[in-house]
């Protein structure tokens, strides 16, 4: 069976309004984080992922299944929409117990289940209370607790970390990051880049319904050259090798660090520069210490393609 | 053609029967629950149940002489024909089914259905299905009160009249017109609501549309619940003056025409609600 979320050619059009356009997109196993700015497309892609839209051009397939086949589909998806909104006067456990008995099963097996997703998101103990009454952090728990319940192999997830504490943020993250070591599909929207550089093996860029730009963040940022690389190199000599790095034409920019214990150097050729840094070293004239590339984030390129800060969402 | 036939009879067989029979008992039993314990289904139990609170007002203080019981008979009839198939029915379920679609999409809800694996006409049918549940429950309850209650205060010429002579039958008549109208009104008002965002608007015109139904040409009689469900009468009513309008004789049709007619409508109405959810779009921003 296939095990990639495929977009052929997708377009959303809402009556003369972009939602998305001609996106091409093949997505593995692994955590997939949709960045991009109010309005881009991101939810868009979700909605027409799990069939909550319908596209107005292209095909979508996940793992093999169409989004037009429910009752196929939503028994290995789970999506945890954006929405802060339940069936009035509902507890959360009925919110969970009712969504696994939609799925067929007995009422032990619900029981078990329920019980099971409550626990790994912690809120057990509130579990019998109306969901009214529950935290915006609670609501956004046990709509992940809802996601999750059935065990599916895609979770989609739009803006789960919103709401959170740091500490039900910290524990939803290292959840996010045990399923997808478990070789499950995450597709995750969120504007917390930092989180987006902790939890992603691969990101997706969306600005105006276009497709900006995908793959892992080092991919993405060695792709975008019109802004050259930037590396910071902690070593005993930075003002030297400065001056030796700069010699050569692919080596755009040195600046000291603020300590003087190191020196950052943006290049255009990056395998060159490694190449010439090694050579530096060998002939022991520099003693360095580390070599961090300091802009392949997911704020910086954020920054390069769509030209903000990150804090948009 | 027999192979056509023989392969869709096949089809039908290959499909989920069972685990549609488990979703199914799952969604009524979810839905009911919500239609009949929410504090929003508080004037619906007040629409079924104000004529039985009269009624048993007048039990309470009235005297019942046995030549009165014909009156009150015609009383009884009016209440169903005038009250609840004109009003009282309509209005909840206008209440009860513009909610279990529309309801929920104004609630940001209906997502959570939408992306349980349930096919979607299944989901339709079963909101239809609680919803009739319900409303017949409320209504039906309430009839066969109002029933109870026009005849126990006359005693035994009363329990003569029910049980010996045309009592049960029109307590039957009186209860088949309450389960089809829940049904009828219930399938249109569905439909409307997945139409217009506010379907209010297009059910005063349907309560206008099925008061003038009578005086319309025999085609368009056809178009109209109430019309069928007065075919249905045990007891003919009389009325004067703005109400001789809803009581206007159409044209003759046997009971069992009537009841076809009524629920080749419903299913008409709900195929193509079907096809409406199966392209339904959840767009809250647009509500």
């Amino acid at each position: 069976m296939n095990d990639q979320i495929i977009f052929e050619n997708v377009s959303k059009f809402y009556g003369e309004v972009l939602g998305v356009n001609r996106i091409s997109l093949s997505i593995p196993p692994g955590i997939t984080t949709l960045v991009g700015p109010n309005g881009s497309g991101k939810t868009t892609l979700m909605n027409l992922m799990t069939g909550l839209v319908q596209p107005s051009n292209g095909r979508i397939s996940v793992l093999g299944f169409s989004p037009v086949n429910a009752p196929d589909l939503f028994r290995i998806l789970g999506y945890c929409a954006q929405f802060d909104s339940f069936p009035r006067g509902i507890t959360g456990w009925d919110f969970i117990f009712d969504s696994l008995m939609l799925h067929g099963m007995s009422e032990a097996q619900a029981f078990e289940m329920t019980a099971e997703s409550l626990d790994r998101v912690q809120l057990g103990d509130a579990a019998g209370r109306k969901i009214a009454g529950y935290s915006k952090g609670m609501r956004q728990k046990v709509r992940l607790a809802q996601a999750i319940a059935h065990h599916p192999r895609v979770l989609v997830l739009d803006e789960p970390l919103n709401g959170l504490d740091p500490m039900a943020r910290a524990e939803s993250i290292a959840l996010f990051q045990e399923l997808g070591r478990q070789g499950m599909h995450l597709l995750i929207s969120s504007h917390i880049l930092d989180e987006v550089d902790r939890i992603s093996d691969r990101v997706v860029l969306i600005t105006g319904g276009y497709l900006v730009a995908e793959g892992s963040i080092r991919q993405v940022r060695q792709e975008v050259r019109e802004k050259p690389l930037q590396v910071l190199i902690r070593c005993d000599q930075p003002a030297l090798l400065a001056a030796k790095m700069f010699s050569v034409n692919h080596c755009v920019e040195a600046r000291l660090h603020v300590d003087g214990k190191g020196v950052f150097l943006r290049t255009g050729d990056i395998d060159q520069f490694y190449s010439m840094l090694n050579g530096i070293a060998a002939e022991g004239l520099v003693k360095v210490e580390s070599v961090d590339p300091a802009d392949d984030d997911a704020s910086a390129i954020y920054q390069y393609l769509i030209g903000s800060d990150g804090g948009a969402s | 053609m027999m192979d056509a036939f023989g392969n869709f009879l096949k089809h039908l067989a290959q499909q989920p029967w069972g685990l549609w029979w488990i979703q199914a008992r799952r969604l009524v039993r979810i839905e009911v629950k919500r239609n009949l314990f929410s504090f929003k289904a508080g004037w619906v139990y007040f629409l079924a149940f104000i004529p039985t609170v009269i009624i048993l007002i007048h039990f309470v203080f009235e005297s019942h002489h046995p030549s009165w019981m014909s009156d009150d008979t015609g009383v009884l009839a009016s209440v169903v024909q005038l009250y609840y198939i004109r009003l009282g029915v309509f209005f909840g379920c206008l209440g009860i089914f513009s909610r279990l679609i529309r309801g929920e999409m104004i609630e940001r809800s209906l997502h959570f259905y939408l992306l349980s694996p349930v096919p979607r006409e299944l989901l339709l049918l079963c909101k239809f299905v609680a919803g009739s549940f319900s409303a017949v429950l409320l209504f039906g309850s309430a009839t066969v009160a109002n029933f109870a209650l026009i005849y126990a205060g006359f005693g035994a010429a009363g329990r003569d009249y029910v049980f010996n002579g045309p009592g049960l039958g029109q307590l039957e008549a009186y209860l088949a017109i309450i389960v089809l109208a829940c049904m009828g009104y219930g399938a249109v008002f569905l439909l409307l609501s997945m139409i217009f965002r506010n379907p209010m608007p297009a059910a005063l015109i349907l309560l206008g549309w099925e008061a003038i139904n009578p005086v319309l040409p025999s085609l368009l009689q056809r178009l109209s619940v109430a019309s069928y469900l007065c075919h249905l009468m045990p007891v003919s009513v009389s009325a004067q003056g703005i109400l001789a309008l809803l009581t206007v004789e159409t044209e003759p049709v046997s009971a069992w025409a009537a009841t076809l007619g009524l629920l080749l409508l419903i299913a008409a109405v709900l195929s193509y609600s079907c096809y409406r959810i199966r392209t339904l779009e959840i767009r809250y921003t647009t509500e």
